[in-house]
């Protein structure tokens, strides 16, 4: 951590705060451009001098975590990547996680997606964590990529009662039946967890009303902050347990560290930008202020 | 002198009978391997017991459920490995699946409806597997309703009836009262707006296809807003996400401004088709609203994260903004940012408050029965829960658990 | 005709969908329902597709104001088309899945799609500030409870509100804001949403209703009945 650096922009971000606050004192509203200068600032600032803090799993995230932890080794885990790259930054982080805490099990893992542009993001985690890190899996046997279909909860509908309507391959085209690790699958019911993770539609909402309990299959997810409020109702009967956005994330990771000192050098993206969002939420706090001292004053001016 | 050698024929049947008893010994050994399962080496756990085989209910015959009591000897450390079952349809078992250990279930799927089928399951350990007994034949068959859902359906009956049964009996020149919603009584000014700036209207359907009600909605909310748009001969600018969208919405307008009486003024490139992709999506619209500058902005169908984005650059180019849509998530973005906010079901009310038919107004007096029964149920089962919880009475318990039967979807 | 056969279609299948929770026989009718609008979706992109390059190639050719967007989307349109259609740079030519590491479809997705869309989704830190500056004002007691709130959520999602309340003894653990933060979110957010929720499905029943009886015939292009 650059620590002069950082007392300088935090002085610099201070300083303009205060800026904006003699402003408003004198009833003057402060402009849009202003606003995203100092937001553009205070993301920039953590990742720049490498600003972290320690995180500890809230009992949300725990129980996703024990979900897992517990399975017996070779249990069936079905991921769904259900977003796309603009919200990969924020739920990637949790896919990965998924993926290597289910890898260090011996999980076997089925990866898919109901969205067409998580389908490279599926490739994407394929090659970047499964054959880097795990490159004694082998594919067919111990996981296995069948990519995206389109239908959104449709194809939910048809795979709860059987793969082979909609699937006949994997994205490498092997023909599922020729794949171990498909013999004893017939349909999601066939699962022991069901990981979603998106933010959109569809996402962990549809897994939970249109697969995992109709098919009484435990359903757990990770979804985007603004979607996560949405969740809470099903949880924790109907989800096992919840990642709410890149804190749920840096949650998870935190723990995963903790349990297991092979991913002591794993990234961890999600607790890296725990120091951009501190930042940005003060920042906004901080603005409401300033927001709240310019109407009032403006108002005791006008009256 | 000479030397005495032991006589080889001595040695012989010595040697020979020194090399059988190791040799006896070693296939008694074996021989207790074979056949019995059991092992003078190796202890066989105990077999898993109480197998059951069930119809699974409300199906068309797919699936037969096995249930079973796990071996005494199915323990951490224990010699138990997993579990095998065998499914016989005339007298052969065949294997049908291989399980983890502690587990005591399976469902058949691999099945025929109407064949009769016998299981057993047998522990599996190193030195081979243990079996159960044989249940009883048991076959899958259709069941033609699924009595779980029950409740379901008489609540659904009941709020489809009471939609219905106003419908029906809706009455011409029978007023019926229905509150103010700020943001269709906005409407009408919203076009007004455009009107005298001169600016064309963006409407946004939202990012989801026409399966998607709020859709439709959006779609049948369009219609009544390019009926005002066609007879003020303004310009409408709608970019879509969907194909099917773009070919439902120029249906919709095209039918509004034939309906004004100025078919030559439609045109089909009012409504394009832009991307699939959602942010996509909304950076071309938000480069329409930067180069356009429309003076009215409707927001009204499915949204998501684009919300917020699609908000602020109308609030930033100075347009006013009606928003709508029922995704819980986005209506707090909507409300903070957008001019006036159709909250979830006024979305969808839109439509009969718009139109002022009798038979559609019919329909939000029945969604109010539904939601009538929905207000009585939370206080009766909040009321009914937390006495139980307190201990007030067996009556407040049994009353908490019919609510509860009542309101719970089993499969 | 041109009306009935719509309203008839969506009338069965509206109908057929419902009984299909219901009785068991009736679910793989639903199921293949659900496949048809899978196909007709498909087969619609071709009607996009082709919609985007008439507009944009109009605009282009006739050098209307902005005509060089137009190239751009008509670029990006073609090359990742081309790129996808033909398996350009595919390591296993055109058996490979197109999606496959090393393939130009790929190279495109990750290096200019992929950043494009978080850099939008990204825009949304920037607005959530600026509509926050302009929303929360405390103008009377209802503004200033969502204040409130909208403060210790903001501290409660961040590990600074973890540290600032931590001295607090674990039988008053409700006040550390982080879980303060979550009694809001599962609490008294979570009734505002159901309530919201209720009246969103019962619109949706009436909605469909209106549909499936084809009382609302609008999304048709004809009046309602």
């Amino acid at each position: 951590m650059n620590n002069l650096g950082l007392i300088i922009s935090l002085v610099l971000i201070a300083g303009g705060l205060i800026w904006l606050l003699v402003r408003s004192l004198s009833g003057r509203e402060v402009e849009r451009p202003i606003i995203f200068i100092f937001m553009g600032v205070a993301v920039s600032v953590p990742l720049l001098f490498n600003i972290t803090f320690s995180e500890k799993a809230t009992p949300i995230v725990k129980a996703v975590f024990d979900k897992v932890e517990y399975l017996p080794e070779g249990s069936r885990v079905l991921i769904s990547f259900d977003y796309g790259p603009s919200m990969a930054p924020e739920v990637q982080p949790m896919s990965d996680a998924f993926i290597r805490h289910c890898l260090a099990k011996n999980h076997k893992l089925f990866l898919m997606g109901l969205w067409a542009t998580g389908q490279s993001l599926n490739a994407d985690a394929v090659e970047r964590v499964i054959k880097r890190e795990f490159p004694e899996k082998v594919g067919g046997v111990d996981y296995v990529n069948i990519g995206y279909k389109a239908g959104s909860q449709g194809v939910l509908n048809v795979i709860i009662t059987d793969f082979r309507k909609l699937y006949a391959t994997d994205v490498d085209g092997r023909d599922l039946d020729s794949l171990p690790i498909f013999q004893d699958i017939k349909s999601l019911k066939d699962m022991d967890l069901l990981l979603s993770v998106g933010g959109g539609f569809p996402g962990v909402k549809e897994w939970v009303q249109f697969a995992g309990d109709p098919g009484n299959v435990p359903t757990a997810g990770g979804s985007a902050a603004v979607t996560t409020p949405l969740m809470y109702p099903y949880y924790p009967r109907q989800l096992v347990g919840l990642l709410g956005g890149i804190k749920g994330a840096a949650e998870y990771e935190s723990e995963l560290k903790k349990h297991y000192p092979q991913f002591d050098k794993m990234p961890t993206p999600g607790v890296a930008m725990m120091g951009p969002q501190t930042l940005a939420h003060l920042m906004v706090m901080a603005f409401i202020v300033v927001g709240n001292i310019a109407f009032f004053l403006g108002k005791k001016r006008d009256s | 002198m000479r030397s005495r050698r032991p006589p080889i024929a001595a040695f012989v049947p010595s040697l020979f009978i020194l090399n059988l008893i190791p040799f006896i010994f070693l296939t008694a050994v074996a021989q207790s391997d074979l056949g019995t399962g059991e092992s003078t080496a190796m202890v066989s756990p105990e077999p898993p017991t109480g197998v059951i085989a069930l119809d699974h209910v409300y199906d068309c015959g797919e699936m037969i459920d096995i249930s079973w009591t796990l071996s005494a000897a199915d323990t951490a450390g224990g010699p138990v490995t997993g579990y095998e079952i065998f499914r016989a349809e005339a007298d052969s078992f065949v294997s049908v699946s291989v399980l983890p250990l502690g587990t005591n279930t399976y469902s058949d799927e691999k099945i025929i409806a109407g064949t009769p089928y016998r299981y057993r399951v047998a522990a599996l350990y190193t030195g081979g597997a243990v079996l159960s007994e044989i249940t009883s034949p048991v076959s899958a068959g259709t069941e033609i309703i699924n009595w779980n859902l029950l409740n379901l359906f008489v609540i659904g009956l009941f709020v489809c009836g009471a939609v219905i049964y106003y419908i029906t009996h809706a009455k011409r020149g029978k007023k019926l009262f229905i509150r103010k919603i700020a943001g269709l009584e906005a409407i009408d000014e919203a076009i007004g707006r455009a009107t005298e700036m001169g600016r064309p209207i963006l409407f946004v359907p939202g990012i989801n296809d026409m399966d998607d009600v709020q859709t439709i909605a959006g779609i049948t909310i369009l219609g009544k807003v390019a009926q005002v748009v066609a007879a003020y001969d303004i310009k409408i600018n709608m970019p879509v996400s969907r194909s099917l969208v773009m070919t439902t919405a120029r249906e919709t307008i095209k039918e509004a401004y034939i309906g004004a009486g100025r078919p030559d003024a439609y045109n089909d490139d009012m409504v394009r088709y832009v991307t699939d992709e959602q942010f996509g999506y909304v950076a071309a619209v938000d480069g329409v609203m930067v180069r356009e500058k429309p003076a009215t902005c409707f927001y009204l169908g499915a949204f998501f994260a684009e919300s917020l984005i699609l908000a602020e650059t109308g609030n930033s180019i100075g347009a006013i903004q009606i928003a709508g849509t029922a995704q819980p998530a986005q209506l707090p973005f909507f409300v903070a940012a957008c001019d006036y906010t159709l909250i979830g079901e006024e979305l969808f009310a839109a439509s009969a408050y718009l139109s002022n038919e009798p038979k559609q107004l019919g329909s939000l007096k029945g969604q109010d029965v539904g939601k009538f029964v929905a207000m009585a149920a939370i206080i009766i089962g909040v009321i009914a829960a937390t006495l139980a919880e307190f201990g007030a009475g067996s009556f407040f318990v049994e009353l908490n658990d019919i609510m509860h039967k009542l309101f719970t979807v089993e499969n | 005709m041109k009306r009935r056969i719509p309203l008839l279609i969506t009338f069965v299948v509206g109908s057929v969908l419902i009984l299909s929770v219901f009785f068991p026989p009736a679910e793989s009718w639903g199921e293949d329902f659900s496949i048809f609008f899978d196909i007709i979706a498909v087969f619609a992109f071709f009607l996009g597709g082709g919609n985007l390059v008439r507009i944009h190639g109009k605009k282009l050719f006739t050098r209307k104001s902005d005509w060089g967007f137009s190239v751009v989307t008509l670029a990006g349109f073609f090359v990742m088309l081309l790129a996808g259609l033909f398996k350009v740079g595919n390591p296993a030519g055109m058996a490979g899945d197109v999606t496959a590491a090393g393939s130009f479809f790929q190279m495109l997705y990750e290096w200019i799609f992929n950043p494009l869309g978080a850099s939008m989704y990204a825009l949304l830190a920037f607005y959530v500030a600026s509509a926050s500056y302009r929303a929360f004002r405390a103008k009377n007691v209802d503004a200033t409870i969502l204040l409130v709130a909208a403060f210790i959520i903001l501290l409660g999602r961040t590990p600074l509100g973890m540290y600032a309340t931590a001295w607090i003894p674990d039988s008053f653990s409700i006040l550390q804001i982080p879980n303060l933060a979550i009694w809001i979110m599962t609490s008294p957010n979570m009734a505002g949403q159901r309530a919201i929720m209720i009246g969103i499905a019962l619109g949706v029943v009436s909605m469909s209703l209106r549909l499936i009886l084809g009382v609302e015939r609008t999304y048709l292009g004809v009046d309602s009945e």
